[in-house]
């Protein structure tokens, strides 16, 4: 260690650069979206080129109903959000408890959705390249609904504890961003899936 | 950084237990920390990486020779490849950037020093993961077998049908796995950039190693992704009977080529984008001058993070691709070219008018300039599609890459290396074994890879272990033999150096090149906190602004 | 100034490259010298690479000296006074200037690049031009002539083209397993053969000989040894051989012990001999197996000696070739042999 260090002038200053966790998010969002663009990418390409097998217009039926939900789920974190801001948790926990149903019930209608394609219309993911496109891309969406599902509850938990105060805003706010990507995602994926390629 | 001794009552000193310093390196969070864990990292696996590559040249110092069989030498370029690619190189540049960027934008830490940590360990996890297929994976022939699909892994030769067994799977995991540790350690560089800078320093005030890791970071997120994507898809072939890549189904090979140089591409601009940050950096230094045109710089640095994203099928131009496709990936990769070379102009304009000193790290970083040029015009020759379509998959192609990322990269980072190394150390390490290392690297260098053109020219394939007496490729080849020893000369005379100086090397203070950006102004090695107190700065050097109160740089930028 | 230049360059490449004007001498430095083109595509790329080198090593040398020059002149000399010399932070026309012409050197570069792509890739094939399938397998190559009715494998035999009235072969390139890559140097660029994935490329050779290449894109354990070897002969020469291919095999009484062992040994699992039972499609055919110098994708000499050790054996010439070691005794591998010997 020496001793000859500087000293570097210091002044007060207005000093503003955005928050990191924002930032983080999405730096984090980028590289999710890369991640599914190729997935969008391979779906499309391989559309119409099975060889075999049931095609999307045979065997797909667009989950409208679902999808309202877990859309309607960003206006619920939204709100909830909004709620913890101000200060008032109960509203806060409300909000976002509604939020996990809703996102609940979304990956209900795709489960409800796979298992009939599976033993009804016996589409897999080697079935066709139709099988292995959607599932891979429905599914890595749903992934990512299940890993936030996770972190919503695990909040949900803290703050049923009492623990998530209005100074724990930004925190939630950060994560409120996960959960609105995951929903544009599924704003692509739904054209991409059940409009386009049908 | 806590010191490594303890005081004792009575005046005595007592070392700290081994096994309390060990848990202190395993468990830091400390950006400077986990920076030399990232470069100790990646120095192990250079030797590792070049046992691999000596082997591949012995068994091609002359032809149908039997030092090693097809199998073990198909597996060597694998591991070479892509231990070199993720476990040298992406290391190396993770490293110094963790080590470098927060002491250069004023800050205390990386934004996210937990995340820091577990990226690192997420990478050396890979990195272990991939050598532990040598004992693990069931390869086809027989037990204990590392992969040997090449680094590029193409379709249809990494199906289940043709790479049994389980070699392949520890190549797609390990990559797979620090690729995730690539993402968080771009996240981290990003946020920590755009959100820690000290008061003063504006995007346009800070150094240019910190624009070039921001650029770095951005691709990073951007091209890892596909390679991830890609290799989930590959597994699914393998293991649940997805047809990504399954021809049988009417799945597409050429689509893997695609997705793989999507990232593939990319890839290289982010381990050399580093390199020309750390040019940047001791270039000026060294030649007592400022930066000639930084806006340009970055500006360049910028649009080659753009244009590295349409590139890519450049890779692909043998693969039968549309006469329109070609011509466009043709022009993008010219086009290229250009912010590319531009940049050596600004380096040889730096050292224009300055005054040239000639310590190791500068040596480094000349080299680096003649032989970035040679391997950006061999680059050029190669973007002319049907030159390529002469020159692809050759020992051309392999001469090429090479002289970017040894020429170019490694030379680069070995600058960095003896740069900085009073910053990290506290102390000098010996210029006179610099110098050694330096020349033998570069007559080893230039011995491997300059006439590693000409088999290339003269019709030699890659990824080839053994050819035929009489196409005239003996010769050369066992010159590009000859080569290696010296580059191991020089990498030994190097570790050495760097474990003898850090032992008993004299102490360098905290400004042992009269340089001018943050990190010189504290202690060397920097405490835990980095600064004392954060600073504010005013121009892109502000210890030269302190030096040369009559002349500073504000006044001119 | 540039153009001596780029003559200067012309000479050293084709010194580097010379074909001799007796077409089956090799050129002096190889076989394979991508800079001794003997066929259009190849010349063509020539020509292009030629364009190439001299814009490049011209950047090189300018810059290469101005590096030198300012590496040298402007060093800290000896009796240097320790200030700083004058900090020059830009100069938007010299940095102008500079983005301006590397811009300009691309465009050239690339008019002449789209230009050549044109010229090889949508080449139109012409009525008499021969037409072979290439199929790329792990690790030798199948040739087909669809219109002649031949099926053979590893040397693939075309007519040469006289430049005046050219009669090009056109191949079309498939691949039943992994990706492969078709490379004659002196013939044409490379071009893969990816399954699922047909490509085509056309030679003209214009001298007879043998031009040799390899297969360059990694296949396998045995890529090294998927050698190619391409018979360009006269007109006449090639009709003959045609002739000869498309006969079934000529069976002779003499090997018939061997042809039975061949015939109820797991042989025709894998092997095709016209005319015989023998119907498999997985390895080479091997009907005119003797009119070929080379076994294995040329991986040995064709001799009844190499024969014999390559049934006994394959992985003892090629190790990880696809064809397994049948456990023949030497009695039966002595019959095989001369079996196989016989099919001309």
């Amino acid at each position: 260690m020496s001793a000859n260090v500087v000293t570097m002038p210091q002044r007060e200053r207005n000093w503003e650069l955005p928050s990191r966790g924002h930032v983080a998010m999405f730096a984090l969002i980028i590289a999710e979206s890369a991640i599914f663009v190729i997935f969008v990418v391979a779906y499309l390409f391989y559309l119409g080129k099975s060889l075999t097998g049931p095609t999307p217009k045979q065997v797909l039926e667009a989950p409208i109903f679902y999808s309202i939900c877990l859309l309607s789920s960003s206006i619920t974190i939204h709100l909830a959000v909004k709620a913890l801001r101000v200060g008032n948790i109960r509203s806060f926990r409300a909000w976002w408890f509604g939020t996990i149903v809703l996102g609940a019930a979304f990956l209900y209608g795709t489960a409800h959705e796979w298992h009939r394609l599976i033993y009804k219309d016996g589409l897999t993911i080697s079935t066709n390249l139709f099988g292995t496109t959607y599932y891979s891309l429905v599914g890595l969406h749903g992934f990512h609904v299940i890993v936030g599902l996770i972190c919503l509850s695990t909040v949900m938990a803290f703050a049923l504890l009492g623990d998530v105060q209005q100074q724990h805003t930004y925190r939630v706010d950060v994560l409120s961003l996960y959960w609105h990507f995951v929903d544009v995602v599924w704003i692509v994926v739904f054209t991409v899936v059940y409009i386009i390629g049908r | 950084m806590s010191t490594d001794s303890i005081a004792l009552p009575g005046g005595y000193e007592a070392s700290r237990p081994l096994v309390d310093r060990l848990h202190e390196w395993v468990t830091t969070v400390d950006h400077k920390r986990l920076g030399i864990l990232y470069i100790l990292f990646a120095l192990f696996f250079l030797v590792v990486g070049g046992i691999e590559a000596t082997i591949m040249r012995i068994q091609l110092i002359r032809p149908q020779n039997d030092f090693v069989s097809p199998e073990v030498f198909n597996r060597m370029f694998t591991m070479h490849g892509t231990t070199m690619i993720f476990f040298v190189a992406m290391p190396l540049v993770f490293g110094f950037a963790n080590y470098l960027v927060p002491l250069m934008i004023g800050a205390r830490d990386m934004a996210f020093p937990r995340l820091n940590a577990f990226s690192f360990w997420l990478s050396a996890f890979g990195g272990i993961l991939l050598y532990f297929s040598l004992v693990g994976a069931n390869g086809l022939y027989g037990a204990g077998n590392a992969p040997d699909v090449g680094w590029f892994a193409y379709a249809p030769l990494t199906a289940q049908t043709f790479s049994r067994g389980h070699s392949t799977d520890f190549w797609t995991l390990a990559v797979l796995v620090s690729g995730f540790g690539s993402i968080g350690t771009a996240i981290n560089i990003l946020t920590t950039i755009l959100c820690l800078r000290c008061p003063g320093m504006k995007l346009g005030k800070m150094p240019l190693l910190a624009w070039l890791n921001l650029v770095m970071a951005g691709l990073v997120l951007l091209a890892i992704g596909p390679l991830t994507a890609a290799q989930i898809m590959l597994s699914l072939d393998r293991y649940l009977g997805a047809h990504f890549f399954d021809t049988q189904a009417g799945g597409s090979a050429v689509i893997w080529m695609h997705f793989f140089w999507i990232f593939g591409h990319p890839e290289v601009y982010i381990l050399v984008i580093p390199a020309f940050a750390v040019v940047s950096e001791i270039v000026p230094v060294f030649s007592r001058k400022a930066m000639f045109g930084y806006p340009i710089m970055v500006a360049a640095t910028v649009a080659i993070g753009f244009l590295s994203m349409a590139v890519w099928a450049h890779h692909m131009f043998t693969v039968g691709m549309s006469s329109n496709a070609n011509t466009f990936f043709v022009l993008s990769t010219m086009a290229i070219g250009v912010p590319t070379g531009i940049k050596i102009f600004n380096w040889l304009a730096t050292m224009w008018g300055g005054k040239i000193h000639f310590q190791t790290p500068m040596l480094f970083c000349i080299a680096f300039l003649f032989q970035f040029l040679i391997a950006g015009l061999t680059g050029i020759m190669l973007s002319a599609a049907p030159f390529d379509w002469q020159l692809g998959n050759s020992y051309f192609v392999v001469a090429h890459f090479h002289y970017v990322i040894v020429g170019g990269i490694l030379f680069a980072l070995f600058g960095a290396f003896y740069y900085w190394f009073p910053k990290m150390t506290g102390r000098m390490y010996d210029e006179t074994l610099g110098k050694l290392h330096f020349w033998l690297f570069v007559i080893g260098f230039h011995l491997t890879f300059d006439f590693m053109h000409v088999p290339g020219l003269l019709g030699m394939p890659r990824r080839i272990y053994t050819y035929e007496p009489g196409r005239g490729w003996d010769t050369w080849n066992l010159i590009v033999t000859i080569g290696v020893c010296f580059q191991g000369l020089g990498i030994l005379i190097f570790v050495g150096n760097l474990l003898w100086s850090r032992l008993k090397g004299k102490l360098s203070g905290s400004d042992p090149w009269d340089a001018w950006t943050l990190e010189w102004t504290t202690s060397s090695p920097p405490p835990a906190y980095n600064f004392a107190a954060i600073p504010t700065v005013k121009s892109r050097r502000p210890l030269w602004d302190l030096k040369h109160p009559e002349d500073p740089d504000w006044k001119y930028e | 100034m540039y153009r001596q230049w780029a003559l200067k360059l012309l000479v050293v490449i084709c010194w580097f490259g010379t074909a001799s004007s007796a077409g089956t001498a090799d050129p002096p430095l190889s076989p394979t010298n991508i800079f001794a083109p003997a066929s259009t595509p190849a010349n063509t790329i020539f020509g292009l690479s030629i364009f190439v080198l001299a814009v490049t090593a011209t950047i090189f040398v300018i810059v290469f000296s101005l590096l030198a020059y300012a590496v040298v002149r402007f060093r800290k000399t000896a009796d240097d006074d320790g200030r700083e010399p004058p900090q020059v932070y830009g100069s938007n026309q010299v940095e102008l200037a500079w983005t301006v012409i590397p811009v300009l050197i691309v465009v050239a570069l690339f008019m002449a690049t789209a230009r050549v792509i044109g010229s090889v890739q949508k080449a139109a094939q012409p009525s008499n031009a021969i037409e072979v399938i290439a199929i790329g397998h792990q690790f030798w190559w199948e040739y087909r002539y669809p219109g002649l009715h031949v099926v053979t494998a590893n040397e693939l035999h075309v007519p040469v083209s006289d430049p005046e009235h050219p009669t090009p072969t056109f191949i079309r390139l498939l691949s039943a397993d992994t990706d492969h890559s078709f490379w004659v140097p002196r013939l044409n660029g490379k071009t893969d053969l990816i399954p699922n994935h047909p490509n085509s490329m056309w030679i003209d050779p214009h001298e007879t000989g043998l031009y040799l290449g390899q297969c360059a894109q990694y296949c396998g354990t045995q890529h090294a040894k998927m050698l190619l070897r391409v018979y360009v002969q006269t007109r006449e020469e090639f009709d003959r051989w045609i002739h000869e291919q498309s006969q079934s095999a000529h069976l002779s009484d003499a090997a018939s012990e061997g042809q039975h062992i061949f015939e109820t040994t797991a042989c025709i699992n894998c092997h095709a001999v016209a005319g015989t039972v023998a119907d498999g499609r997985f390895g080479p055919d091997l009907s005119h197996l003797m009119s070929r110098d080379t076994i294995a994708a040329g991986a040995a000499p064709n001799t009844a000696e190499n024969l014999r050790r390559w049934i006994q054996n394959p992985d003892a010439i090629k190790p990880g070739s696809r064809m397994p070691a049948m456990e023949l005794s030497d009695r039966e591998l002595d019959a095989v042999t001369a079996y196989l010997t016989t099919l001309r």
